[in-house]
């Protein structure tokens, strides 16, 4: 199950930015416009790779609906060069687009469980198009839960959409922050506490995680700990991802390519490797 | 059936190839070292040279013989011919309403290899799975190698660092050419036993001067492999290496030879199979046009595993460990083969002196005291 990226993978394809938007301090939002290339399908956690003229490429994932192949959305934290070269970007400016690359979150596997969907920061992106999935075939899942941790308040990712699912009867949508003022009437504290709190049968759930690779590792031993089995547990690499084809190398794990191998992977086929440090 | 050509009328053949349309590569002596060049006649070969190898150590040496490839590899490999160290991917010129990609043309060349080694044919064999037959086949290496002529060339040597013997991938020649030569070299007589491999093979021999080979010289000519096989000292064992490798991640070998390796990366360079790369995109001081050039990388870099926050693989030991175990276990899983042919180069150019095969035998194994 993949889609093919253009036929020459390593050429960049000119698309225009229909809309972007502001996120929080330091995160965009891009939707590019594919009207002309007749939309772009892509499969949920899969990425592009994103390159501002002359900057360099970074791999982003697609954060749009993967039901809406019309708009091709990406979420960007400006970190480095290249994402900050993005950020300087508006409406009506040009970035090259290649992929889709890697393998996607198996969103059909999880149908007729319980769901639970974790995310951590900027994470949530990723796992954006899970939730749009799950919440179009709503009546395919067990119960549904979006458990999202962030630093502040401030950092909260699609907040109206979130505030829009949170209202919604069949989704139990939770969100945490690791410190808030005063002001603040939510959670505070590790995204990890969430899991117990919510309503799910660990017996039959299937969950996926994405965020940075200590939380997905608490996670998941939460998880396990309430009786989830480990195949069930879906989460994402993050390495140096440049070319996309598993040909350059960098973003080797083990004896797979991230880029085409992951970045999602089974929580049981990579744990002896997270256990291993600088691999 | 094999044919024989006289020393004396070697340089037939490189002007056959020449004349075929082949830019006619192969060993030549340069700046102390045997490296791949154009060869325009059999004169232009390393005659009389010979190598001393070991772990850091490289030398050549004048012999009292008029051999002609008595040497066996040196730091250059054949992938700079077809998996080459720079290039252009394509530019992209801004225009008024955004910009538009350039593609460099795909590479053109005919290539004659003049003495390609038996664990370099597999060498070249192991790229061609990974950059023609895998999922996304890279256009511009398949179009360099797309009209190639190879002449192996059986080791006459086993160089001290060789340990083709034990990877399955030589000394002989056993496929993979087109014509595949043995220099034989007795009293009075120099000549080469010439194995055909393909009709391009037999047309090319069928313009030189050379009569059928009696069975005489087929079977010095096996004895030539034969002897050089004896004579290799060096070996790798490879029954259960991937397993070994893939479930001691964490053994104190790592943290040994992480206190040697210098992570210059010149083991990375000078492997024939190794394959990684990096892309640099660059602008032109007026920022209209940007280009991407693609260049081997090394997986020793910190750079290499580069991710938001630091690199992935900041430690020596944790670089050593990537190449070793991806080089002798992640490749089986990758493209199902080793990534290692037996050649040696990356003991012998290794300023500190590593040897893979002590490295790889080491680890899983019981540490050492003293």
């Amino acid at each position: 199950m993949s889609v093919s990226p253009a036929p020459d993978p390593m050429l960049p394809e000119p698309l225009r930015i229909a809309r972007a938007k502001r996120e929080t301090h330091g995160v965009f939002t891009f939707e590019l416009d594919v009207s002309a290339r007749g939309g772009f399908p892509f499969l949920p956690g899969q990425f592009n790779m994103l390159y501002p003229f002359g900057a360099g490429e970074s791999a982003i994932s697609i954060s749009g609906d993967p039901h809406r192949p019309d708009r091709l959305e990406h979420t960007i934290r400006a970190v480095g060069t290249v994402t900050r070269a993005l950020e300087r970007l508006g409406r009506g400016d040009v970035v090259g687009v290649r992929g889709p690359f890697g393998s996607a979150w198996p969103v059909r596997e999880a149908e007729g469980s319980d769901f639970v969907v974790i995310a951590g920061g900027i994470g949530l992106a990723p796992l954006r198009p899970v939730v749009y999935h799950a919440l179009r075939h709503r009546e395919a899942f067990g119960r549904v839960a979006l458990l999202y941790g962030t630093r502040t308040p401030d950092d909260i990712l699609y907040r109206k959409e979130i505030e829009r699912w949170r209202s919604r009867l069949d989704v139990e949508v939770e969100v945490t922050v690791d410190t808030a003022g005063s002001d603040w009437r939510g959670n505070t504290g590790v995204v990890t506490k969430l899991i117990s709190r919510a309503a799910f049968d660990p017996g039959r759930a299937f969950a996926m995680i994405c965020g940075p690779e200590i939380m997905m590792r608490f996670c998941a031993r939460e998880l396990e700990r309430l009786g989830v089995s480990l195949d069930r547990i879906w989460i994402t690499m993050e390495r140096n991802m440049r070319c996309g084809t598993g040909l350059c190398g960098h973003c080797q794990f083990g004896p797979s390519f991230v880029c085409k191998d992951g970045p999602v992977y089974r929580y049981d086929r990579v744990l002896d490797l997270l256990l291993v440090r600088e691999v | 059936m094999p044919v024989v050509l006289a020393a004396a009328d070697l340089d037939a053949l490189v002007q056959a190839l020449a004349g075929r349309g082949y830019r006619v590569l192969g060993p030549v002596a340069r700046d102390g070292a045997i490296v791949i060049d154009d060869v325009r006649r059999a004169a232009d070969l390393p005659i009389g040279l010979e190598d001393v190898q070991g772990p850091g150590r490289y030398r050549l040496e004048r012999r009292e013989h008029d051999a002609f490839f008595a040497f066996t590899v040196g730091p250059h490999s054949w992938k700079q011919t077809f998996h080459v160290p720079v290039e252009r991917l394509f530019q992209i010129r801004r225009q008024q309403d955004g910009f538009s990609v350039i593609p460099d043309a795909a590479p053109r060349q005919r290539v004659a290899l003049l003495g390609a080694r038996a664990c370099e044919i597999h060498a070249i064999a192991i790229q061609d799975r990974i950059l023609i037959h895998g999922e996304h086949p890279d256009p511009r290496y398949a179009a360099r190698r797309s009209d190639v002529f190879v002449v192996a060339v059986n080791c006459r040597r086993a160089g001290n660092t060789c340990f083709c013997a034990s990877m399955g991938t030589g000394p002989r020649a056993e496929r993979g050419f087109d014509l595949a030569l043995t220099e034989l070299i007795e009293p009075g007589e120099h000549r080469f036993l010439v194995e055909i491999g393909s009709d391009d093979g037999a047309a090319v021999a069928a313009e030189l001067p050379v009569r059928p080979a009696n069975p005489e010289e087929i079977g010095a000519a096996a004895s030539v492999s034969e002897r050089t096989a004896a004579a290799m000292g060096r070996r790798l064992d490879t029954s259960g290496l991937k397993e070994r490798l893939q479930k001691n991640l964490e053994h104190p070998r790592w943290d040994d030879v992480a206190t040697r390796c210098l992570a210059c990366g010149n083991c990375t360079m000078v492997c024939p199979t190794c394959f990684c790369t990096e892309f640099e995109d660059t602008t032109d001081l007026a920022g209209e046009t940007a280009e991407r050039t693609k260049r081997w990388e090394s997986c020793f870099t910190l750079g290499f595993s580069h991710v938001h926050g630091g690199s992935v693989r900041s430690s020596i030991k944790a670089r050593y460990r990537q190449w070793l175990t991806h080089k002798l276990a992640g490749w089986h899983d990758q493209f199902g083969t080793s990534g290692c042919v037996g050649c040696g180069r990356c003991i012998t150019w290794c300023p500190v002196g590593i040897d893979i095969t002590e490295e790889a035998a080491a680890v899983g194994l019981p540490k050492k005291d003293g």
